[in-house]
């Protein structure tokens, strides 16, 4: 299998998987699931420090760092401002007991 | 060559971003699976400082990688909840730059000589994620009212976006043809140009589904640089987002009523004319805060309906404290909420979390629609499409079509508002004029605190 075809049939797979994976969420979870995949393509980081640390001109490295810096705040804003939410879901159910008169 | 153990732990940071989707659609594991998402992304960008051979100005990445992160942090975690759609926008955005940066420096170097399939891929990486990262701002700048929230419609806008989006397909297939960097620049500024404009004409009340729809995009050009970088795991976390975004951009065009495409391209054909001017001199009925405990107390079920201006005004907690006082009074109380409550779908749901608001009084409107006509008195705070009845009727309102909250069947409805201001979608609202409708005028703090006052004194 050449290396075409076998990144074809990752993608085509990846595909069916990400619509299988989010195919019952409920709508509470609609702005969380969408804020924690956004998290998820911060990942292009990986890129981004492989194309800065093959940079030869200064061009490149620039637009790398800038891209860096940019994934960055992808991946770690995303993932933080996703617990942040996710926090609030969990924090009322000890709460609840409290309340009765 | 990459190493067969980096390769394998890639294998495993790929699981965990799709075991993290999994986990987040579910009320339990959500959490877990965001955290899982974090370490399997982590590791990621860990490996790679081993798995690459001789990586360059290993300092100056780190700093930048150093910068970044203090940046993403601080914002996260200086957020209002409120204001979190935007941000998440804004997150969006320079994911998308960043793709489009990787895979112009990735042409920069390789130029033509990586073949057609991944020029195609670098093309298409320039183009999605730079519409990502222009079409991102502009929302960003549209949620933080910076500018307006309105469709903009410029003159001959429907030319101007035809042409710019002509000339972008023709400048794509010239750089695939002759893969020149005057034409990567000029394909980028145009892409950026396109973001705009495609942005420009989607209302305020549409805009998350379009932060879902640049989601996946942004996902979809991630995936096409790991093609350009030959490297699976960008591509697989990229498709993974871009299907699962897909998806839910229908899913949430579905709970608005709104096909995608009317939510897109409404603008182009929608006269831009907001006739509100008309209705001002119309009679409401409006009360005091004592009225209105005395309402509430002697319902026997109340159901309230939770907005945006609830959330804009702070006053989750007023809320609660009042919900709290009826439920000890004898009063049947729950929340309707609206899928699109708030400014993204699941937002409602967060702000309430955030006033320890119990998840299960909080209802779907699936759930809740039938029991409107059971109820004494709708009491809706904040909020104003999601319950215009025009949504049914109403074949020219804009909203058409919409699901909305069936408020005006409980036997009376509250309103409190600021104004008689329209909603965010700008179309004015019948109920409000109804008979059995009774306004509170204030800040919705303001006047939840008073009613709260009023319920306690009796």
């Amino acid at each position: 299998m050449s290396i075409e075809i076998a990144l074809l049939t990752i993608f085509i797979l990846s595909i069916f998987v990400g619509f299988e994976v989010v195919s019952k969420v409920s709508t509470i979870l609609h702005t969380p699931l969408m804020s924690g995949a956004n998290a998820i393509h911060g990942v292009i980081l990986v890129g981004a420090i492989i194309v800065t640390g093959h940079a030869e001109n200064n061009l490149e490295l620039i637009l790398g760092l800038v891209a860096i810096v940019l994934a960055t705040i992808n991946m770690v804003g995303g993932f933080v401002v996703t617990d942040r939410m996710l926090e609030l879901f969990k924090s009322k159910k000890s709460t609840k007991a409290g309340d009765k008169k | 060559m990459i190493p067969a153990w980096s390769q394998l732990a890639n294998l495993g940071a790929a699981l965990a971003f799709i075991l993290a989707l999994k986990a987040l659609s579910s009320p339990k594991t959500a959490r877990l699976g965001n955290r899982i998402g974090a370490v399997g992304a982590i590791a990621a960008v860990a490996i790679v400082f081993f798995s690459e051979s001789n990586l360059k100005h290993l300092p100056l990445i780190l700093i930048a990688v150093a910068f970044g992160t203090i940046v993403g942090f601080v914002a996260a975690k200086k957020v209002q909840m409120t204001q979190m759609p935007q941000m998440v926008a804004l997150f969006n955005g320079v994911g998308g730059g960043a793709a489009m940066a990787v895979s112009s420096i990735e042409f920069l170097k390789a130029g033509a000589t990586d073949g057609f399939v991944a020029l195609f891929a670098t093309v298409f990486t320039v183009v999605i994620g730079s519409i990502s990262f222009t079409g991102s701002i502009v929302t960003f700048l549209k949620l933080q009212e910076l500018m307006t929230s309105r469709p903009v419609v410029l003159p001959l806008g429907r030319f101007i976006t035809i042409g710019t989006a002509l000339t972008t397909l023709v400048m794509s297939v010239y750089l695939m043809v002759f893969p020149e960097i005057w034409a990567l620049w000029t394909l980028v500024a145009l892409s950026l140009v396109m973001g705009i404009l495609f942005v420009l004409p989607v209302g305020g009340a549409d805009v998350p589904i379009v932060i879902s729809l640049l989601n996946a995009f942004t996902g979809l050009s991630v995936a096409a640089s790991g093609y350009v970088l030959d490297n699976v795991l960008l591509l697989v976390a990229g498709t993974l987002v871009g299907a699962s975004g897909t998806l839910l951009t229908q899913l949430m065009a579905k709970a608005m009523g709104r096909p995608l495409t009317s939510t897109l391209f409404g603008a182009f054909t929608a006269k831009a004319s907001t006739a509100t001017a008309s209705a001002v001199d119309r009679p409401v009925k409006s009360a005091g805060p004592t009225d209105i405990a005395i309402m509430l107390t002697y319902a026997t079920k109340v159901i309230i309906v939770p907005g945006y201006g609830l959330a804009v005004a702070q006053a989750q907690q007023s809320l609660r404290e009042l919900v709290d006082l009826l439920i000890s009074k004898g009063v049947e109380v729950e929340y309707a909420i609206h899928p699109v409550a708030g400014r993204m779908p699941g937002h409602m749901n967060v702000l309430l979390a955030e006033a320890d608001v119990p998840y299960e009084q909080l209802k779907e409107m699936d759930e809740i629609n039938s029991e409107f006509s059971n109820a004494s008195v709708a009491v809706v705070v904040g909020a104003n499409d999601v319950v215009n009845p025009a949504a049914r009727t109403d074949k020219s309102s804009p909203i058409f079509g919409m699901p909305i909250l069936n408020a005006d069947q409980a036997e009376q409805v509250v309103f409190m508002k600021r104004s008689m201001r329209p909603g965010f979608a700008g179309v004015e609202n019948e109920l409000l004029f109804n008979d059995k409708t009774t306004l509170l005028f204030g800040d919705a703090k303001d006047s939840l605190s008073k009613v709260v006052a009023a319920v306690k004194s009796m």
